[in-house]
């Protein structure tokens, strides 16, 4: 774009909201440069703090008008790139749009702006006795938005699923600019399930302005299982004995040494230290199921032989238990002053050998891997610790990362559960799919977004370098589009 | 069969590449799985493609909640499979002992009564391989239980009534069977009555499989479908009846089988009326009742299922010219149906009533079926 016309923009974005809602220039847009995938800054052309969905759909106009790429930024909490400035293009900070606009406790659904927070949907449902289920170790500053964006999930997504189960409609803002309604408020729909095209498109379909969510009754107790084990194996091995016991706990969840470690130095969780794998299984629901079904949990769980198990004895028990859970990956932060938190899949039943090989790649590339994963349904995340000031270390660290993601491919699981592909996994997405279902994938973007406006620049594998790998530095590094520090 | 193609030629291709080379072939093309659902295959002048030849159990691991199976394999057949492991497809499936395929049931995107319980086919459709509008062969989503990659095709393809593609193969999630089940029941109660109780039961700490209202001769049946440990079963059913606070009837065992497999197979329509669903909520259940009641067929066999959250309404054989009627008052109504079953002669166009997200379908249509080899529902 020619300067003049630079110029132009700016002005008509300041026109529309204010110059003070328009952020320019190094120091104000710091805090917008890269999201939780730390590794990767990008500078935007401007940052916009919008109020309404009218301003937003404006703000789209005048990109689209101008062909000026943009994104829309939750909280920036995006563990994989997706919030990472497209270089040159627009932020569109969604924040202050966070009004629930309607709790429904007959229809049981929540109807939201994108910046509203996660747990703030739980809070407003409380009084009702609902709950928004989905629930990302992040509830309390990630937003719906981004939620959406990545079908986020959680620690009790097992017997309810991820975002994308519980969105029923959406009010979207094509990068074009025109507006369209999709799904409604019902749990059924009729015609291709268009709202669910739209969660998990990573912001490259548009921007979500308005959110129906569906709610569910509180459980009326819960049943929290601590157990302790002298191996990873033996955890994994009683998680598969859960599953063919027949129950369905509302969570499953294993941490192994270091990431108890870190968890209990960071909030004193009362775990066990000297435990090789941790199990936290959690049963929900009525008294009397949850009653009858705890029985046959303990009896499968105590002939897995843990040495250790703790039955949680109250509310505050409960809280504590996942609080540790809940903050392992920030607590990781203890342990090492770098590290990459990894999303991937792979089927329940080679969760062992998953693991065993992961920490054979950690010793081959002399690098600490801290596990914490949601065992019920195959999701790991394997923190891989690093320091940055060690020259060489991200590339190794990124490399191991890599391995892993692989490791994933070939066990027949996914390069990401709920974080995404963003920026960080672009080429693994050509490793997982062929040609033709890429093909497909980048017809539809095409189709809604020919300009590429949208998140430009993620989820795909770059077209100018398919076979890209996380050895040295990133090609849009060496183009001067992103640089890390 | 109701509803043959205008053209008389049908398709049996036996690989999803045959499906491929057909598709390719063709002008336009509708595909055909059990022929359950006529008014879902009939599109005038285009060929079949019968994919019942691409049948059979693909993967089946228990221990991972997955199974998958090509597009033509009868449901019956995964739902033997399944109960020999103490597992189903909690969706729900309609239509399976009439011959309900995967890919049709997929197509249709339609759920049974107990996809009240955990969720319907888009929460437990995991991966997909389908032929799209140009003929090629294209996989969305991933075998496990979680995933987060690409584009979300598979929910794409829920309720894509074959004008996406053609479906070849579906992987689906599924879980534990429930110990036991039982069912009670209130018969004869007034609608807002049965309404209320249907929102007090269902708003209650007990779980359910299932919540209907079912209109019968004497007003409207509410019933309440309970499952899990045998142990606790009973203790549970108390609890949801005494919520009733009046007489209840019980079903357990065989009974209560069979009647919930009758109501899927639609045994509570005429044989000859067309079947609507209609996705609605509890507080837009009472503006189907206005429409059906302005246009004079307060009769009509119907069901409120899965918690007042879709309705399936017979409408009888001999209003059929009316059709065109019940569409436009829907539309004003914000209210959509789309025809499960449907009289030979009925139009090409399945869904009835107010339509959202039409320009993200027409984009998606120009995507992966840009001659329009599929029709177009956008
Ligand atoms: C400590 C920590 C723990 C975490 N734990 C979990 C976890 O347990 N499970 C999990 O799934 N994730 C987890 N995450 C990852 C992250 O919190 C989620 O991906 C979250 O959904 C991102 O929300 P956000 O508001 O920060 O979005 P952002 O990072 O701001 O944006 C994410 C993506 O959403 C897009 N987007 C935002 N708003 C909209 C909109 N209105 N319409 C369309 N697109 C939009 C953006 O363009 C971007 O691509 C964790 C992250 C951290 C840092």
């Amino acid at each position: 774009m020619a300067p003049a016309d630079a110029a132009d923009f700016l002005d008509a974005l300041k026109r529309r909201l204010g110059a003070d809602r328009v952020l320019t220039g190094a120091a104000p847009m710091a805090a917008y440069e890269s999201d939780a995938l730390t590794a990767f800054r990008a500078r935007p052309r401007a940052v916009v703090l919008v109020d309404s969905a009218e301003e937003v759909v404006d703000i789209v106009r005048l990109c689209a008008a101008a062909e000026v790429p943009f994104l829309a930024r939750g909280s920036g909490t995006s563990l994989s790139g997706g919030s990472l400035p497209v270089h040159d293009g627009v932020v569109i900070a969604m924040n202050r749009l966070n009004r629930i606009l309607e709790v429904d406790p007959v229809r049981r659904t929540a109807v939201v702006e994108p910046g509203v927070v996660n747990l703030a949907v739980s809070e407003a449902a409380e009084p009702y006795g609902l709950y928004y289920s989905p629930d990302p170790s992040s509830q309390s500053v990630c937003t719906i938005g981004g939620n959406l964006a990545f079908n986020s999930g959680g620690a009790h997504c097992l017997k309810y699923g991820m975002t994308s189960n519980h969105v029923l409609g959406l009010e979207v803002v094509l990068p074009d600019g025109e507006v369209i309604e999709l799904g409604g408020d019902s749990l059924e729909g009729v015609g291709p399930d268009l709202v669910g095209l739209f969660v998990g498109s990573e912001g490259l379909f548009g921007i979500a302005t308005k959110i129906t969510l569906r709610l569910l009754p509180k459980p009326e107790t819960f049943f929290t299982l601590l157990a302790a084990y002298d191996s990873l194996a033996a955890a994994g091995e009683a998680v598969a004995a859960v599953v063919a016991s027949g129950l369905l706990p509302g969570a499953m969840e294993i941490m192994d040494n270091l990431a108890i470690e870190a968890a209990e130095a960071a909030v004193g969780a009362g775990y066990p230290l000297d435990a090789e794998g941790l199990l936290i299984v959690e049963l929900e629901g009525e008294e009397q199921q949850v009653a009858a079904e705890s029985e046959l949990l303990l009896e499968v769980v105590r002939q897995s032989k843990p040495y250790l198990e703790h039955i949680a004895s109250d509310p505050d028990d409960r809280a504590r238990i996942w609080k540790g859970r809940k903050s392992a990956f920030s607590a990781v932060g203890r342990l090492s002053p770098d590290y990459i938190v990894q999303d991937g899949v792979v089927p329940r039943s080679r969760l062992g050998e998953a693991l065993t090989k992961i920490q054979h790649l950690g010793e081959e590339h002399g690098i600490r891997v801290a596990n914490v994963f949601h065992a019920g349904d195959g999701n790991l995340h394997p923190l891989i610790l690093f320091d940055g000031r060690v020259e060489g270390e991200l590339e190794r660290a990124e490399e191991l990362a890599g391995e892993i993601l692989r490791l994933c491919i070939d066990l027949g699981g996914s390069i990401t559960g709920e974080h995404g592909v963003g920026m960080e996994k672009r080429q693994y997405l050509g490793e997982m799919f062929d040609d033709a279902d890429l093909d497909a994938m980048r017809r539809i973007r095409m189709a809604i977004d020919p300009g590429e406006l949208a998140n430009r620049g993620k989820m795909f594998p770059d077209a100018e370098a398919p076979a890209l790998l996380s050895h040295g530095p990133h090609p849009l590094e060496v183009a001067g589009v992103i640089s890390r520090e | 069969m109701a509803g043959g193609p205008v053209t008389g030629v049908v398709h049996q291709p036996g690989s999803a590449a045959e499906v491929a080379e057909a598709v390719r072939g063709a002008e336009l093309v509708v595909p055909r799985g059990g022929g359950t659902k006529p008014p879902l295959a009939v599109v005038d002048g285009a060929e079949v493609l019968d994919v019942s030849a691409l049948s059979g159990i693909t993967e089946y691991l228990p221990s991972e909640y997955t199974v998958t199976a090509l597009a033509g394999t009868p449901l019956a057949e995964v739902e033997a499979r399944l109960a020999a492991e103490g597992q189903y497809l909690p969706f729900d499936p309609l239509l399976v002992d009439a011959g309900s395929t995967v890919g049709g049931t997929v197509a249709a995107g339609a759920n049974g009564p107990g996809r009240l319980r955990y969720g319907g086919l888009r929460d437990f459709l995991l991966a997909v391989a389908f032929v799209d509008g140009r003929g090629e062969i294209v996989r969305g989503g991933a075998k496990v239980v979680k995933n987060a990659a690409g584009f979300d095709l598979p929910k794409l393809m829920v309720g894509s009534l074959g004008r996406l593609g053609v479906l070849t193969e579906c992987t689906f999630k599924v879980f534990p069977h429930p110990e036991s089940c039982a069912t009670v029941r209130v018969a004869g109660m007034a609608f807002d009555e049965a309404l209320e109780a249907a929102g007090r039961v269902g708003s209650g700490a007990v779980e359910l499989e299932c919540l209907d209202l079912v209109h019968g001769l004497a007003g409207w049946d509410l019933e309440i479908r309970i499952g899990g440990r045998s142990f606790a079963l009973d203790a549970r059913l108390k609890r949801a009846a005494d919520l009733l606070d009046t007489d209840v009837t019980t079903l357990s065992g065989d009974a209560d089988a069979t009647h919930w497999r009758s109501r899927r197979e639609f045994g509570w329509a005429p044989p000859d009326a067309s079947v609507l669903k209609l996705p609605l909520t509890p507080a837009t259940a009472a503006v189907l009742e206005q429409v059906l009641a302005d246009l004079d067929a307060s009769h009509v066999a119907r069901v409120y299922s899965a918690g007042v959250q879709q309705a399936f309404v017979a409408w009888p054989v001999e209003r059929a010219a009316d059709m065109p009627s019940l569409d436009r008052a829907l539309a004003q109504s914000k209210l959509t149906a789309l025809a499960l079953r449907a009289p030979a002669d009925a139009s090409n166009q399945p869904i009835l009533g107010y339509r959202t997200g039409g320009e993200l379908l027409r984009r998606v249509e120009q995507a992966l079926d840009p001659a329009g080899r599929f029709g177009r529902l956008g």
